[in-house]
């Protein structure tokens, strides 16, 4: 029972700097020495200014961006493994059965049915084909979504259905581990209200989240701890 | 860890002194889709020709695992292994569609040639894949025997790609296979590739210049520059945080629909 106390997800030293080549080779530092632990079961906001490197802690951890310094370790498959010096087909294995992202845009796969694009997730967790369509039908249903809408493609929706094609899409796999960057951003309170649920019941099933909601009611509701970047970003502590 | 499926090793390969290939090694596992992305003559090309036995290197080898799972390397092969490998396990798909299809054979012989040339003598059932893999990607049974000479450039190249892939191969070698078509046939043969590719779960080494094409299709990208990699990694590391400059400018270069 020591494996319930242990994090999920455990940061230390993350670090974080752009080259601008194109820039005569400026250097950018946006993250230094991030650290923090995420567990079964709760969801950990980040909080602090626009520009004080949430999104790109988000990204070392899912891997989009390449970790400067520091340990990203995370438990995958019954064991911690560090993703910052995991090799791509690690990294693509961790993604398919334990770390999933909610970006803030759908990135539309022509052609391709909405039921499709959320059933994905599911059938590359290793669910059959019936219980992976079920399972995209329900949250599809939660995020009120109209059925007549699940055979078409989701470049002609609006908005806030693509975001919501595109959250339902996050959470049809078994990820033990979400990412969820600003997906509420452009839903009415019905269906932001939805995805608390959504991530309610995932919690309850033991499933962590690690997340940035701007808007300052969503996050209050949301977190179970924020933790406050300001503390790892080296511009803000210069202008401070 | 797996013997991967295909592994280069230190492929050189100069053209009157200028280097197309240099020192390039890679492995390639089963289901994984590796894109080359590079600028025309950043060696691309000849890259995929090495690794598809079209060309021979100068310097290092290419390593095969067969269907056997004996690892072999493909300069060892004799001529008759090599062609078996190339209509079986193998598939290469051209840019041009004309270079990959018989022109003046029916689209319905185009893809049972695959089939009687690993021995399928039986004409109803080899008629009957044909049908099968036609209408796999999404060209009416009624244009079966009709010549490619009659399709359009979309059509020619469904077909062959279902030319390619009747025999089941594990590995597919693909050059540019959107390049010259229409944006909107484009995107339909996208999602076909994209669709057989996961349901066969194919390997597939992709050419592209277009950095859309890969981060649709690959889970990894090798970057090329005069005959060299510059820069290797996860497909959406490599393009959301390019490294090195030259990926940079690659990146930045593209303009946003």
């Amino acid at each position: 029972m020591t494996l319930l106390n242990e994090p999920v997800l455990s940061v230390k030293g993350l670090t974080k700097g752009f080259t601008l080549h194109l820039h005569g080779g400026v250097q950018l530092p946006v993250v230094e020495n991030a650290a923090f632990d995420l567990f079964a079961g709760e969801c950990v906001v980040l909080g602090g200014p626009s520009g004080a490197g949430k999104s790109s802690i988000l990204k070392m951890i899912y891997g989009n961006y390449l970790t400067g310094a520091g340990e990203i370790r995370m438990r995958h498959d019954g064991a911690m493994i560090d993703l910052a010096s995991a090799n791509t087909r690690t990294i693509l294995a961790v993604r398919r059965r334990t770390m999933g992202y909610v970006s803030q845009f759908l990135r539309v796969i022509p052609r391709v049915a909405t039921l499709d694009i959320v059933t994905e997730p599911a059938l590359a967790a290793g669910l059959s084909s019936e219980e992976g369509r079920a399972r995209a039908a329900s949250i599809l249903t939660l995020l009120n979504l109209p059925e007549r809408l699940w055979s078409l493609p989701p470049s002609t929706f609006s908005g806030g259905e693509q975001q919501r094609v595109n959250i339902a899409r996050g959470f049809a796999g078994n990820h033990s581990l979400l990412i969820l960057d600003e997906p509420t951003a452009s839903l009415d309170a019905v269906n932001r209200n939805a995805v608390l649920t959504l991530i309610e019941q995932r919690k309850a099933q033991g499933a962590a989240f690690l997340g940035i909601f701007h808007d300052q009611e969503m996050r209050e509701r949301v977190a179970d701890r924020i933790v406050d970047v300001s503390a790892f970003a080296p511009c803000v502590r210069e202008a401070a | 860890m797996t013997v991967p499926l295909l592994t280069a090793g230190g492929l050189t390969k100069r053209y009157g002194g200028i280097n197309a290939c240099a020192h390039i090694s890679f492995t390639l596992d089963e289901g994984e889709v590796l894109a080359i992305v590079g600028e025309s003559g950043s060696g691309k090309s000849t890259l995929l020709n090495i690794l598809a036995g079209r060309m021979t290197p100068d310097a290092g080898d290419v390593r095969y695992r067969m269907r056997d799972g004996v690892v072999r390397n493909l300069a060892d092969l004799g001529e008759a292994e090599r062609r078996l490998l190339m209509r079986t396990d193998w598939g290469f798909v051209h840019q041009d569609a004309s270079h990959g299809l018989r022109m003046n054979v029916s689209a319905g012989g185009n893809i049972g040639e695959r089939l009687m040339a690993i021995g399928d003598r039986n004409y109803g059932d080899i008629r009957l894949s044909a049908a099968d893999w036609l209408t796999r990607v999404e060209i009416d049974t009624d244009r079966m025997d009709h010549k490619p000479t009659t399709y359009s450039g979309g059509m020619r190249q469904r077909l062959q790609i279902a030319r390619n892939l009747v025999t089941s191969p594990r590995l597919v070698f693909m050059d540019e296979p959107t390049g010259g078509l229409d944006v909107s046939v484009q995107a339909r043969l996208l999602d076909l590739i994209r669709g057989l590719v996961a349901d066969m779960g194919l390997a597939v080494v992709l050419v592209t210049h277009d950095l859309a094409v890969a981060r649709l299709l690959s889970h990894r990208i090798l970057v090329m520059k005069q005959g060299h990699v510059i820069e290797t990694g996860l497909t959406d590391r490599v393009l959301d945080d390019p490294q090195a400059p030259y990926t940079q400018l690659l990146v930045s270069s593209v303009l946003a629909a």
